[in-house]
């Protein structure tokens, strides 16, 4: 498709341990379309992280490393840019939300410092024009008294206030894409509630690009307009946000919703629990990476792991299985 | 509800740290007013659950209530019992019947004990069982938790934070207790994990007739499990009702705003909610606004807020609310 902003292809990221070479990615594709909020959702360990951390290029190596695939992002591959060259990608064309925003802003500079060295150093304003720019930005995600609080250090904000300065920062040169990465996993759910309407909005006026990444099937809800969802480094379905959860398909997303309690729930009812854990792959599995806790799983998903294809007729829903979850029977 | 179907009653329960200032001569200059007079009843066999956001004293109370933080003032009375009245041998006792099970499976269980040691430690400490009575004990509860017999001799750090978790219930479940404070026990899981060990608890439960006080920030969860379900708030309890009663007509604006921020799995009826969005952080609690804590960030918030501290009253049967506008929404 010509429309993509970015396209991944065939990623494939390996880590080397002392127990062996985790696969913590394996032959990745997606897209992703302008103005597209995309989101990925899986436990910890599925490899939703590294996927994107991968196309950042902000994989520690050693031990780790991108040993295939194609990552193009305006006609240049990710992947294969010099580091002068990707280093200028990151923060100006495609910026990133961490999860914690303790960790994630230097302790020892103030806030106005932190907000305006990436306006000095990829917009090329001076300090003049970066404080006033800075003050702007904290408004925008709805800092009171902005211009007051740029000469604040990190820890005198609460961890909402320090998620907007997360926020503030990633936006500060008009990125094409923001990928957030689970940005509300430590805040409480009133704070939480808050930073989703701040990103929607922000989304609306801006018209960037989204790659939001959580465990929580909720926030996805409301938030995206596509899902991936991954496990033990696959992505194992793809459909748009209402399909997936009107219409999963794959064993694991299915358990996924069902063990989810809904705080609308009507009567109480036993949570489906998906037995046993997540896998750990030291090797490229040759069965699928979910038939050990599979109940749906027959003799072939024992000996070929499915590749994602898409569910009959709708090109725009694909999942990875031998077997059809609403007759029980294999797939051709 | 009669008395003799009440297991625990706590009322008027404070507990405030102090805060020190000064390197030799140390003079109190604050406290921080963790729990700041609350009272509830735990019914035999329900399951209450205790929600709030963090730092609002949901875990505090929990500890306070089975003494393992003793109160600054008010009582718990168990099983017709004051446990703050008690101390030494007569507390002890009192221990066996309450137990706990801790948030971080991590790091509540010591990485230097194999699992028989950490489980079979309450049965020695206590002394109920001595020798090959505590192995087979050991056995048997980590059968009833779904580990097999054959992990006793292993160490934490072999096990998944699941079975963690779970090893941490064999623990709570060694003195077979009547009581068992759950202190945000799935938090730390993933979530097809979370759901194998709430099924596990609701099984235990109806298995010993157990009663829970289960502590949590997530209001799915708390609605999934819990019998009835108060809600905390900078250190008081501000709506205390039936589960259903409380998710389906909550009469506090601070549960009203905390039940529309809870996202639901469905994008069709995330669609057509209404959300109430709460400005602002919560206050700090060493020095709380007066009158009503949550007049701060109360969308109906009014003068008369910040002059008394709403009584905490029965509104409905069985529904306790402590706000002064409160009749509007009944």
């Amino acid at each position: 498709m010509a429309d993509l902003l970015l396209d991944v292809q065939g990623l494939d990221t390996r880590f080397n341990t002392q127990q062996g070479v985790v696969h913590a990615v394996n032959s990745i594709s997606f897209g992703l379309k302008e103005g597209e909020t995309l989101g990925v959702v899986g436990e910890s360990g599925c490899g939703k992280s590294v996927t994107v951390l991968s196309l950042m290029r902000l994989i520690p190596t050693p031990p780790g490393k991108i040993v295939a695939g194609t990552a193009k992002f305006f006609g240049q591959d990710l992947l294969k840019m010099t580091n002068e060259e990707i280093r200028f990608v990151r923060g100006s064309q495609i910026s990133m939300v961490f999860q914690d925003p303790m960790t994630s802003l230097n302790p020892v500079l103030t806030i106005g410092q932190q907000l305006e060295e990436p306006l000095m150093l990829h917009v090329g304003m001076n300090r003049k024009q970066a404080l006033q720019r800075s003050a702007e930005l904290l408004e925008l995600v709805g800092i009171p008294k902005a211009k007051d609080r740029l000469g604040d250090y990190p820890h005198q904000f609460s961890g909402g206030m320090r998620q907007r300065v997360m926020i503030a920062m990633a936006l500060s040169c008009s990125p094409q894409i923001l990928i957030a990465d689970e940005p509300t996993t430590a805040l409480d759910v009133t704070i939480q509630a808050q930073i989703i309407e701040l990103v929607k909005r922000l989304r609306d006026e801006l018209g960037m690009a989204i790659i939001w990444i959580t465990h929580d099937l909720g926030v996805i809800a409301g938030l995206a307009d596509r899902v991936l969802v991954m496990y033990g480094g696959y992505i194992i379905e793809e459909a748009p946000v209402k399909e997936l959860y009107a219409n999963p398909r794959h064993p694991y997303t299915l358990g996924l919703i069902g063990s989810l309690p809904r705080v609308d729930e009507k009567e109480h009812t036993r949570l489906a629990s998906i037995d046993g854990l997540p896998p750990i792959l030291y090797e490229i599995p040759k069965s699928c990476p979910f038939a050990p806790r599979c109940k749906y799983a027959v003799e072939r998903c024992w000996k070929e792991n499915p590749a994602l294809e898409p569910v009959g007729v709708d090109q725009e829903h694909r999942i990875a299985c031998w077997v059809d979850t609403k007759t029980g029977r294999e797939r051709r | 509800m009669t008395t003799d179907n009440v297991l625990m009653q706590v009322k008027d329960l404070v507990k405030h740290f102090p805060i020190n200032q000064g390197i030799i001569i140390q003079r109190q200059v604050g406290a921080v007013r963790a729990v700041d007079g609350i009272s509830f009843d735990v019914h035999k066999g329900e399951t209450l659950g205790l929600v709030g956001e963090s730092g609002c004293g949901k875990s505090t109370t929990g500890r306070t209530v089975l003494q393992l933080y003793r109160p600054t003032s008010g009582s718990v009375n168990f099983d017709g019992v004051d446990l703050v009245a008690l101390k030494g041998d007569a507390l002890r006792k009192m221990r066996r019947k309450m137990q706990m099970i801790f948030q971080d499976p991590y790091a509540s269980l010591n990485p230097r004990m194999t699992i028989s040691e950490i489980i079979g430690e309450p049965l020695i400490v206590h002394h109920v069982a001595s020798g090959k009575d505590v192995e087979q004990r050991v056995e048997n509860l980590l059968e009833l938790v779904g580990l097999s017999p054959t992990f006793a001799n292993r160490f934490p750090h072999e096990f998944s934070g699941g079975q963690r978790q779970r090893i941490g219930v064999a623990r709570a479940l060694a003195l077979q207790p009547s009581f068992i404070v759950c202190d945000e026990p799935i938090s730390a899981l993933d979530v097809s994990i979370q759901a194998q060990v709430v099924n596990l608890l609701e099984e235990l439960q109806t298995q010993f007739n157990l009663t829970y006080l289960f502590i949590a920030h997530d209001l799915s969860m708390v609605r999934h499990i819990s019998d009835r379900v108060a809600v905390m708030y900078l250190g008081v309890i501000v709506e205390l009702a039936s589960r259903d009663e409380i998710y389906r007509s909550p009469l506090h604006p601070y549960t009203q705003a905390l039940l529309s921020a809870v996202p639901i799995p469905d994008p069709f009826a995330e669609a057509q909610r209404k959300r109430v969005i709460l400005q602002g952080d919560v206050p700090t609690p060493t020095n709380p606004p007066s009158g009503c804590r949550f007049r701060t960030r109360c969308p109906i918030a009014q003068a008369a807020c910040a002059e008394s501290r709403p009584e905490f009253r029965e509104l409905k049967p069985g529904h306790f609310v402590a706000c002064h506008f409160a009749d509007q929404f009944v």
